[in-house]
Protein backbone atom coordinates (compact mmCIF):
# COMPACT_ATOMS: atom_id res chain seq x y z
CA UNK A 1 0.00 0.00 0.00
CA UNK A 2 2.72 2.31 0.72
CA UNK A 3 4.19 2.00 -2.65
CA UNK A 4 1.41 3.66 -3.96
CA UNK A 5 1.95 6.44 -3.31
CA UNK A 6 5.98 7.02 -2.21
CA UNK A 7 8.92 6.59 -4.98
CA UNK A 8 11.43 4.41 -4.52
CA UNK A 9 13.53 6.70 -6.84
CA UNK A 10 13.26 10.40 -8.03
CA UNK A 11 16.11 10.95 -10.19
CA UNK A 12 17.37 8.17 -12.71
CA UNK A 13 21.24 8.08 -12.32
CA UNK A 14 22.83 8.54 -16.07
CA UNK A 15 26.37 7.98 -17.06
CA UNK A 16 28.47 10.57 -17.33
CA UNK A 17 29.34 11.43 -21.31
CA UNK A 18 32.60 13.17 -22.67
CA UNK A 19 30.21 14.94 -25.09
CA UNK A 20 27.04 17.04 -25.02
CA UNK A 21 25.07 20.04 -27.43
CA UNK A 22 24.89 22.06 -24.08
CA UNK A 23 26.92 21.63 -20.34
CA UNK A 24 24.75 23.87 -17.98
CA UNK A 25 27.07 24.20 -14.44
CA UNK A 26 24.79 24.67 -11.66
CA UNK A 27 21.76 22.24 -10.41
CA UNK A 28 19.64 24.73 -9.01
CA UNK A 29 16.22 25.86 -9.97
CA UNK A 30 17.73 28.03 -12.90
CA UNK A 31 19.73 25.53 -14.24
CA UNK A 32 17.44 22.59 -14.38
CA UNK A 33 14.73 24.88 -15.43
CA UNK A 34 16.70 25.98 -18.81
CA UNK A 35 17.57 22.32 -19.35
CA UNK A 36 14.03 21.59 -19.07
CA UNK A 37 13.16 23.89 -21.38
CA UNK A 38 16.15 23.54 -24.00
CA UNK A 39 14.02 20.07 -24.18
CA UNK A 40 10.98 21.20 -24.03
CA UNK A 41 10.69 24.07 -26.33
CA UNK A 42 13.91 24.09 -28.51
CA UNK A 43 14.63 19.97 -28.74
CA UNK A 44 17.42 20.34 -27.62
CA UNK A 45 18.26 17.17 -25.39
CA UNK A 46 21.61 16.28 -25.16
CA UNK A 47 22.11 18.06 -22.32
CA UNK A 48 24.10 17.54 -18.74
CA UNK A 49 23.19 19.56 -15.30
CA UNK A 50 26.23 18.95 -13.30
CA UNK A 51 25.51 19.88 -10.06
CA UNK A 52 28.53 19.32 -7.09
CA UNK A 53 26.29 18.45 -4.16
CA UNK A 54 22.24 17.55 -4.47
CA UNK A 55 20.12 19.69 -6.97
CA UNK A 56 18.45 22.00 -5.25
CA UNK A 57 20.75 22.67 -2.37
CA UNK A 58 21.93 26.24 -2.77
CA UNK A 59 19.94 29.54 -2.86
CA UNK A 60 16.77 27.47 -4.52
CA UNK A 61 16.42 25.46 -0.77
CA UNK A 62 17.02 28.10 1.03
CA UNK A 63 15.38 31.06 0.09
CA UNK A 64 11.62 31.96 1.68
CA UNK A 65 9.12 30.98 -1.47
CA UNK A 66 7.57 33.83 -2.26
CA UNK A 67 6.33 34.94 -5.77
CA UNK A 68 5.63 38.06 -6.79
CA UNK A 69 5.66 40.94 -9.65
CA UNK A 70 5.73 43.98 -7.81
CA UNK A 71 9.06 45.15 -9.05
CA UNK A 72 10.06 48.67 -9.87
CA UNK A 73 11.78 49.45 -13.16
CA UNK A 74 9.59 48.52 -16.55
CA UNK A 75 12.13 46.12 -17.65
CA UNK A 76 12.30 43.95 -14.34
CA UNK A 77 8.17 43.57 -14.01
CA UNK A 78 7.47 43.23 -17.28
CA UNK A 79 10.05 40.14 -16.49
CA UNK A 80 8.56 39.22 -12.94
CA UNK A 81 5.64 39.39 -14.38
CA UNK A 82 6.35 36.99 -16.86
CA UNK A 83 7.61 34.73 -14.15
CA UNK A 84 4.64 34.59 -12.26
CA UNK A 85 2.59 33.78 -14.85
CA UNK A 86 4.37 30.50 -15.73
CA UNK A 87 4.44 29.75 -12.40
CA UNK A 88 0.76 30.51 -12.06
CA UNK A 89 0.71 27.11 -14.29
CA UNK A 90 3.96 25.29 -13.62
CA UNK A 91 2.63 22.24 -11.56
CA UNK A 92 -0.03 21.02 -14.10
CA UNK A 93 2.74 21.78 -16.96
CA UNK A 94 5.04 19.67 -15.15
CA UNK A 95 2.71 17.07 -13.24
CA UNK A 96 4.01 17.73 -10.07
CA UNK A 97 1.97 19.57 -6.88
CA UNK A 98 4.24 22.33 -5.61
CA UNK A 99 1.71 23.38 -3.05
CA UNK A 100 0.99 27.01 -4.30
CA UNK A 101 -0.97 29.11 -2.44
CA UNK A 102 -1.81 32.71 -3.39
CA UNK A 103 -1.88 34.84 0.06
CA UNK A 104 -1.51 38.17 -0.89
CA UNK A 105 1.90 40.41 -0.27
CA UNK A 106 1.49 43.82 2.24
CA UNK A 107 4.59 45.96 1.67
CA UNK A 108 4.23 47.94 5.05
CA UNK A 109 5.48 52.03 5.26
CA UNK A 110 6.22 53.14 8.61
CA UNK A 111 7.69 56.70 7.30
CA UNK A 112 6.51 59.40 4.75
CA UNK A 113 9.38 58.28 2.43
CA UNK A 114 8.11 55.22 2.47
CA UNK A 115 4.46 55.97 2.21
CA UNK A 116 5.50 57.82 -1.09
CA UNK A 117 7.76 54.59 -2.07
CA UNK A 118 4.52 52.54 -1.82
CA UNK A 119 1.76 54.71 -3.57
CA UNK A 120 4.51 54.96 -6.58
CA UNK A 121 5.19 51.25 -6.61
CA UNK A 122 1.62 50.54 -6.75
CA UNK A 123 1.39 53.35 -9.79
CA UNK A 124 3.81 52.13 -11.42
CA UNK A 125 3.04 48.03 -10.96
CA UNK A 126 -0.92 49.23 -12.82
CA UNK A 127 0.62 51.36 -15.57
CA UNK A 128 2.15 48.00 -16.50
CA UNK A 129 -0.20 45.34 -16.25
CA UNK A 130 0.64 44.67 -12.69
CA UNK A 131 -2.16 44.05 -10.04
CA UNK A 132 -0.56 46.16 -6.69
CA UNK A 133 -2.87 48.87 -5.36
CA UNK A 134 -2.18 51.32 -2.42
CA UNK A 135 -3.88 51.04 1.29
CA UNK A 136 -3.98 53.27 3.75
CA UNK A 137 -4.05 51.99 7.42
CA UNK A 138 -7.23 51.11 8.06
CA UNK A 139 -7.71 48.63 5.18
CA UNK A 140 -4.52 47.55 5.84
CA UNK A 141 -5.82 46.65 9.04
CA UNK A 142 -8.62 44.92 7.67
CA UNK A 143 -6.67 43.24 5.12
CA UNK A 144 -4.30 41.77 7.48
CA UNK A 145 -6.20 41.92 11.25
CA UNK A 146 -3.44 40.33 13.07
CA UNK A 147 -0.80 43.09 12.28
CA UNK A 148 -0.32 45.46 15.31
CA UNK A 149 -0.93 48.71 13.84
CA UNK A 150 1.06 50.63 16.27
CA UNK A 151 4.55 48.31 15.27
CA UNK A 152 5.48 47.75 18.88
CA UNK A 153 4.75 51.49 19.76
CA UNK A 154 7.61 52.37 17.85
CA UNK A 155 6.89 52.46 14.24
CA UNK A 156 3.20 53.01 13.53
CA UNK A 157 1.84 51.05 10.00
CA UNK A 158 0.57 54.69 7.98
CA UNK A 159 -0.51 52.43 4.64
CA UNK A 160 1.14 49.70 2.61
CA UNK A 161 1.42 48.28 -1.24
CA UNK A 162 -1.30 45.51 -1.53
CA UNK A 163 0.19 43.15 -4.05
CA UNK A 164 -2.99 40.46 -4.22
CA UNK A 165 -0.77 38.04 -6.83
CA UNK A 166 1.52 37.25 -3.80
CA UNK A 167 1.83 33.63 -3.52
CA UNK A 168 4.05 31.07 -1.95
CA UNK A 169 5.29 27.82 -3.26
CA UNK A 170 7.25 25.08 -2.29
CA UNK A 171 10.79 25.31 -3.11
CA UNK A 172 12.26 22.25 -3.03
CA UNK A 173 9.09 20.70 -5.27
CA UNK A 174 10.12 23.36 -7.70
CA UNK A 175 13.87 22.06 -8.36
CA UNK A 176 12.31 18.52 -8.23
CA UNK A 177 9.70 18.94 -10.59
CA UNK A 178 12.03 20.53 -13.66
CA UNK A 179 14.85 17.87 -12.93
CA UNK A 180 11.99 14.99 -13.26
CA UNK A 181 10.83 16.88 -16.15
CA UNK A 182 14.18 17.50 -17.83
CA UNK A 183 14.87 13.85 -17.20
CA UNK A 184 11.66 12.38 -18.91
CA UNK A 185 12.56 14.39 -22.02
CA UNK A 186 16.41 12.70 -21.88
CA UNK A 187 18.33 15.59 -19.85
CA UNK A 188 20.99 14.05 -17.97
CA UNK A 189 21.17 15.18 -14.52
CA UNK A 190 24.72 14.58 -12.29
CA UNK A 191 24.98 14.96 -8.72
CA UNK A 192 28.03 15.43 -6.95
CA UNK A 193 30.28 16.24 -10.18
CA UNK A 194 32.54 19.35 -9.38
CA UNK A 195 33.27 21.59 -12.50
CA UNK A 196 37.36 22.11 -11.79
CA UNK A 197 37.68 24.58 -14.92
CA UNK A 198 36.42 25.70 -18.47
CA UNK A 199 38.22 24.40 -22.02
CA UNK A 200 38.87 27.72 -23.53
CA UNK A 201 40.80 28.14 -26.80
CA UNK A 202 41.13 31.49 -28.70
CA UNK A 203 37.93 32.82 -26.82
CA UNK A 204 36.49 30.20 -27.27
CA UNK A 205 34.27 27.63 -24.73
CA UNK A 206 34.85 23.92 -25.82
CA UNK A 207 33.55 22.37 -22.78
CA UNK A 208 34.70 22.12 -18.73
CA UNK A 209 36.81 19.85 -16.65
CA UNK A 210 35.43 17.91 -13.78
CA UNK A 211 37.00 15.87 -10.97
CA UNK A 212 35.56 12.53 -12.99
CA UNK A 213 37.32 14.27 -16.24
CA UNK A 214 36.81 16.09 -19.08
CA UNK A 215 33.42 17.24 -21.05
CA UNK A 216 33.23 18.55 -24.54
CA UNK A 217 30.06 20.61 -24.95
CA UNK A 218 29.07 23.06 -27.70
CA UNK A 219 27.90 25.64 -25.10
CA UNK A 220 28.20 25.98 -21.12
CA UNK A 221 25.94 27.63 -19.09
CA UNK A 222 26.88 28.60 -15.40
CA UNK A 223 23.73 28.58 -13.48
CA UNK A 224 25.85 28.95 -10.41
CA UNK A 225 24.67 30.66 -7.23
CA UNK A 226 27.12 31.45 -4.72
CA UNK A 227 30.55 30.64 -6.31
CA UNK A 228 29.87 32.05 -9.42
CA UNK A 229 33.10 33.98 -8.98
CA UNK A 230 34.94 30.79 -8.86
CA UNK A 231 33.57 29.63 -12.21
CA UNK A 232 33.89 33.38 -13.83
CA UNK A 233 37.90 32.75 -12.62
CA UNK A 234 38.14 29.80 -14.63
CA UNK A 235 36.80 31.75 -17.87
CA UNK A 236 39.09 34.94 -17.52
CA UNK A 237 36.23 36.80 -16.44
CA UNK A 238 35.84 39.41 -13.64
CA UNK A 239 31.79 40.01 -12.96
CA UNK A 240 30.31 43.43 -11.10
CA UNK A 241 29.35 41.10 -8.30
CA UNK A 242 30.18 40.57 -4.46
CA UNK A 243 28.50 37.41 -2.68
CA UNK A 244 26.54 38.40 1.08
CA UNK A 245 24.87 35.33 3.07
CA UNK A 246 21.20 35.88 4.06
CA UNK A 247 19.62 34.71 6.74
CA UNK A 248 16.09 33.23 7.72
CA UNK A 249 14.51 30.96 10.27
CA UNK A 250 11.18 29.57 10.79
CA UNK A 251 9.27 28.71 14.25
CA UNK A 252 7.67 25.62 15.69
CA UNK A 253 4.22 24.72 13.91
CA UNK A 254 1.27 27.10 14.97
CA UNK A 255 -2.40 27.20 14.25
CA UNK A 256 -2.88 28.58 10.69
CA UNK A 257 -3.28 32.07 11.74
CA UNK A 258 -1.49 34.38 9.07
CA UNK A 259 -2.90 34.41 5.24
CA UNK A 260 -0.80 37.61 4.06
CA UNK A 261 2.78 37.84 3.20
CA UNK A 262 3.40 41.25 4.55
CA UNK A 263 7.10 42.49 4.24
CA UNK A 264 7.84 46.03 5.40
CA UNK A 265 10.63 48.10 3.75
CA UNK A 266 11.48 49.98 7.10
CA UNK A 267 11.82 47.48 9.26
CA UNK A 268 13.62 45.37 6.61
CA UNK A 269 11.77 42.31 7.16
CA UNK A 270 9.19 39.73 5.92
CA UNK A 271 6.60 36.89 7.75
CA UNK A 272 4.67 34.57 6.31
CA UNK A 273 2.97 31.49 7.24
CA UNK A 274 3.85 28.19 5.58
CA UNK A 275 1.75 24.99 4.92
CA UNK A 276 3.06 23.37 7.88
CA UNK A 277 2.34 26.05 10.18
CA UNK A 278 5.94 27.14 10.68
CA UNK A 279 6.17 31.12 10.82
CA UNK A 280 9.12 32.22 8.12
CA UNK A 281 10.74 34.91 9.01
CA UNK A 282 13.35 36.51 7.02
CA UNK A 283 15.27 39.89 6.92
CA UNK A 284 18.00 41.43 4.45
CA UNK A 285 21.11 40.36 3.31
CA UNK A 286 24.13 40.59 6.06
CA UNK A 287 25.74 43.75 6.10
CA UNK A 288 29.14 42.87 4.91
CA UNK A 289 30.39 40.28 2.29
CA UNK A 290 30.76 36.72 2.99
CA UNK A 291 31.01 33.23 1.92
CA UNK A 292 30.43 31.77 5.48
CA UNK A 293 26.83 30.07 6.19
CA UNK A 294 26.88 30.19 9.69
CA UNK A 295 23.93 31.27 11.48
CA UNK A 296 24.42 34.15 13.72
CA UNK A 297 22.79 35.14 16.99
CA UNK A 298 22.50 38.75 16.69
CA UNK A 299 20.73 38.52 13.48
CA UNK A 300 18.09 36.31 15.43
CA UNK A 301 17.82 38.47 18.26
CA UNK A 302 17.54 41.69 16.36
CA UNK A 303 15.14 40.07 13.57
CA UNK A 304 12.69 38.27 15.76
CA UNK A 305 12.30 41.85 17.68
CA UNK A 306 11.54 43.76 14.54
CA UNK A 307 9.28 40.26 13.63
CA UNK A 308 7.15 41.03 17.57
CA UNK A 309 6.91 44.72 16.74
CA UNK A 310 4.60 43.58 13.75
CA UNK A 311 2.83 40.66 14.95
CA UNK A 312 2.68 40.09 19.05
CA UNK A 313 1.65 36.66 19.23
CA UNK A 314 5.12 35.96 17.59
CA UNK A 315 6.40 36.50 21.16
CA UNK A 316 4.99 33.21 22.62
CA UNK A 317 6.33 31.16 20.10
CA UNK A 318 9.83 28.94 20.12
CA UNK A 319 11.78 29.13 17.10
CA UNK A 320 12.58 25.78 15.39
CA UNK A 321 15.38 26.12 12.39
CA UNK A 322 17.74 28.56 11.29
CA UNK A 323 19.53 28.54 8.09
CA UNK A 324 21.65 30.92 5.75
CA UNK A 325 22.51 31.46 2.24
CA UNK A 326 24.58 33.15 -0.66
CA UNK A 327 23.61 36.18 -2.57
CA UNK A 328 25.14 37.15 -5.49
CA UNK A 329 24.59 40.62 -5.18
CA UNK A 330 24.91 42.99 -8.34
CA UNK A 331 25.63 47.22 -7.77
CA UNK A 332 21.57 47.49 -9.25
CA UNK A 333 19.92 44.34 -7.90
CA UNK A 334 18.67 43.15 -11.12
CA UNK A 335 20.16 39.23 -12.15
CA UNK A 336 22.98 39.35 -14.70
CA UNK A 337 21.96 36.96 -17.97
CA UNK A 338 23.00 36.58 -21.21
CA UNK A 339 26.47 36.37 -23.33
CA UNK A 340 30.29 37.30 -21.95
CA UNK A 341 33.66 37.93 -23.95
CA UNK A 342 34.37 34.01 -23.93
CA UNK A 343 32.57 32.73 -26.96
CA UNK A 344 30.13 29.60 -26.39
CA UNK A 345 30.13 30.66 -22.69
CA UNK A 346 27.10 31.88 -20.71
CA UNK A 347 26.26 33.35 -17.82
CA UNK A 348 22.89 33.66 -15.50
CA UNK A 349 23.75 34.96 -12.15
CA UNK A 350 23.80 37.84 -9.73
CA UNK A 351 20.67 36.63 -8.69
CA UNK A 352 21.11 37.91 -4.90
CA UNK A 353 17.63 38.00 -3.08
CA UNK A 354 15.25 38.08 -6.34
CA UNK A 355 16.01 34.42 -7.85
CA UNK A 356 13.92 32.10 -6.83
CA UNK A 357 10.71 33.69 -8.45
CA UNK A 358 12.09 34.52 -11.43
CA UNK A 359 13.24 30.44 -12.39
CA UNK A 360 10.41 29.73 -15.22
CA UNK A 361 11.18 33.05 -17.32
CA UNK A 362 14.88 32.94 -16.73
CA UNK A 363 15.18 28.70 -17.84
CA UNK A 364 12.87 29.89 -20.63
CA UNK A 365 14.65 32.92 -21.59
CA UNK A 366 18.15 31.47 -21.33
CA UNK A 367 16.82 28.48 -23.68
CA UNK A 368 16.04 30.50 -25.86
CA UNK A 369 19.25 32.12 -26.16
CA UNK A 370 21.24 29.03 -26.06
CA UNK A 371 19.04 27.21 -28.72
CA UNK A 372 18.64 30.14 -31.29
CA UNK A 373 21.82 32.23 -30.41
CA UNK A 374 19.59 35.60 -30.66
CA UNK A 375 18.91 37.55 -26.53
CA UNK A 376 15.09 37.35 -26.07
CA UNK A 377 13.82 40.94 -25.65
CA UNK A 378 12.43 40.15 -22.02
CA UNK A 379 16.64 39.51 -20.68
CA UNK A 380 18.33 41.67 -23.10
CA UNK A 381 17.94 44.78 -20.16
CA UNK A 382 19.68 42.46 -17.76
CA UNK A 383 22.74 42.11 -19.78
CA UNK A 384 26.70 41.80 -18.39
CA UNK A 385 27.92 44.64 -19.90
CA UNK A 386 25.11 46.92 -19.23
CA UNK A 387 27.57 48.43 -16.23
CA UNK A 388 30.04 49.72 -19.27
CA UNK A 389 27.19 51.26 -21.11
CA UNK A 390 25.44 53.15 -18.34
CA UNK A 391 22.13 50.94 -18.63
CA UNK A 392 21.84 50.01 -14.70
CA UNK A 393 18.59 48.53 -13.68
CA UNK A 394 18.26 50.17 -10.83
CA UNK A 395 15.82 47.98 -8.20
CA UNK A 396 17.30 48.01 -4.74
CA UNK A 397 14.09 49.57 -3.12
CA UNK A 398 11.82 46.26 -4.45
CA UNK A 399 14.15 43.40 -4.67
CA UNK A 400 16.61 44.26 -1.33
CA UNK A 401 14.74 41.48 0.91
CA UNK A 402 12.86 38.75 -0.81
CA UNK B 1 28.29 35.79 18.95
CA UNK B 2 28.67 38.76 16.66
CA UNK B 3 31.46 39.73 14.47
CA UNK B 4 34.19 41.13 16.55
CA UNK B 5 36.42 43.65 15.19
CA UNK B 6 39.84 44.70 16.87
CA UNK B 7 39.39 48.78 16.68
CA UNK B 8 43.56 49.54 17.25
CA UNK B 9 41.76 52.88 18.57
CA UNK B 10 38.98 51.44 20.41
CA UNK B 11 39.95 47.75 21.36
CA UNK B 12 37.37 44.74 20.24
CA UNK B 13 33.86 46.05 19.14
CA UNK B 14 30.45 44.44 17.40
CA UNK B 15 30.56 44.63 13.86
CA UNK B 16 27.06 46.20 14.27
CA UNK B 17 29.74 49.55 15.36
CA UNK B 18 31.40 49.91 11.82
CA UNK B 19 30.31 50.30 7.88
CA UNK B 20 31.50 48.02 5.61
CA UNK B 21 32.64 49.14 2.69
CA UNK B 22 33.85 46.49 0.70
CA UNK B 23 37.72 45.37 -0.70
CA UNK B 24 40.08 47.56 -1.76
CA UNK B 25 40.47 48.36 -5.36
CA UNK B 26 43.32 47.62 -7.68
CA UNK B 27 45.80 49.96 -8.61
CA UNK B 28 45.48 53.51 -8.52
CA UNK B 29 42.31 56.09 -9.36
CA UNK B 30 42.22 59.58 -10.28
CA UNK B 31 41.88 61.59 -13.51
CA UNK B 32 44.70 60.49 -15.38
CA UNK B 33 42.94 56.78 -15.36
CA UNK B 34 41.53 55.37 -18.88
CA UNK B 35 37.90 54.49 -19.04
CA UNK B 36 38.93 50.72 -18.63
CA UNK B 37 40.26 51.03 -15.46
CA UNK B 38 37.55 53.34 -14.17
CA UNK B 39 35.38 50.95 -15.14
CA UNK B 40 36.98 47.94 -13.93
CA UNK B 41 37.02 49.63 -10.59
CA UNK B 42 33.73 51.19 -10.10
CA UNK B 43 31.96 48.28 -11.21
CA UNK B 44 33.81 44.70 -11.49
CA UNK B 45 35.09 42.85 -8.06
CA UNK B 46 37.34 39.93 -7.02
CA UNK B 47 35.04 39.02 -4.71
CA UNK B 48 37.90 36.56 -3.12
CA UNK B 49 37.08 33.42 -1.13
CA UNK B 50 39.42 33.60 1.33
CA UNK B 51 41.84 36.55 2.68
CA UNK B 52 40.47 40.11 1.31
CA UNK B 53 41.68 43.32 2.35
CA UNK B 54 39.10 45.73 3.22
CA UNK B 55 38.08 49.03 4.54
CA UNK B 56 35.98 49.39 7.53
CA UNK B 57 34.45 52.54 8.93
CA UNK B 58 34.13 52.81 12.84
CA UNK B 59 30.62 54.98 12.31
CA UNK B 60 30.02 54.54 16.29
CA UNK B 61 33.54 54.67 17.83
CA UNK B 62 36.58 56.71 16.93
CA UNK B 63 35.01 57.52 13.77
CA UNK B 64 38.32 56.16 11.58
CA UNK B 65 38.64 53.98 8.66
CA UNK B 66 40.25 50.80 9.55
CA UNK B 67 41.57 48.92 6.87
CA UNK B 68 41.98 44.91 7.31
CA UNK B 69 42.93 41.76 6.47
CA UNK B 70 39.79 39.29 6.86
CA UNK B 71 38.75 35.92 5.73
CA UNK B 72 35.84 35.92 3.58
CA UNK B 73 34.98 31.85 4.72
CA UNK B 74 36.02 31.98 8.50
CA UNK B 75 35.33 35.99 8.92
CA UNK B 76 38.89 35.62 10.93
CA UNK B 77 40.30 39.29 11.01
CA UNK B 78 44.17 40.24 11.09
CA UNK B 79 46.50 43.11 10.19
CA UNK B 80 44.10 45.84 11.15
CA UNK B 81 45.87 48.91 10.76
Amino acid sequence: MLKLFRREQYLRVDTLGDRYDVVIIGGGGHGLATAYYLAAKFGVTKVAVLERAYIGSGGTGRNTTVLRANYKTPETIAFYRASYQLYATLGQDLDYNMLRSQRGLLWLAHSEPQLRNQRERALQNQQFGVNTVFLDAAQVKATCPELDMTGGGKRPILGAAYHPPGAIIRHDAVAWAYAMAAQRLGVEIHQGIEVTGLDIEGGRCRGVRTNQGPIAAGKVLSAVGGYVTDIANMAGIRLPIVTHPLQAYVTEAYKPVLDRIVASADLHIYVSQSARGEVLIGAEIDPFTSYSTRSTFPFLASCSARAIDLFPFLAKLRILRQWTGLCDMTPDYSPLMGLCEVENFLISSGWGTWGFKAIPASGLAMAELLATGQVPSLIAPFALDRFRRDRAVPERASAGTH
Amino acid sequence: MALMIPCPHCGRRPYGEFWASGELPEGGHGVEADVEADYRRVWLRRNVAGDQRERWFHHAGCRRWLTLTRNTITNAIHDVV
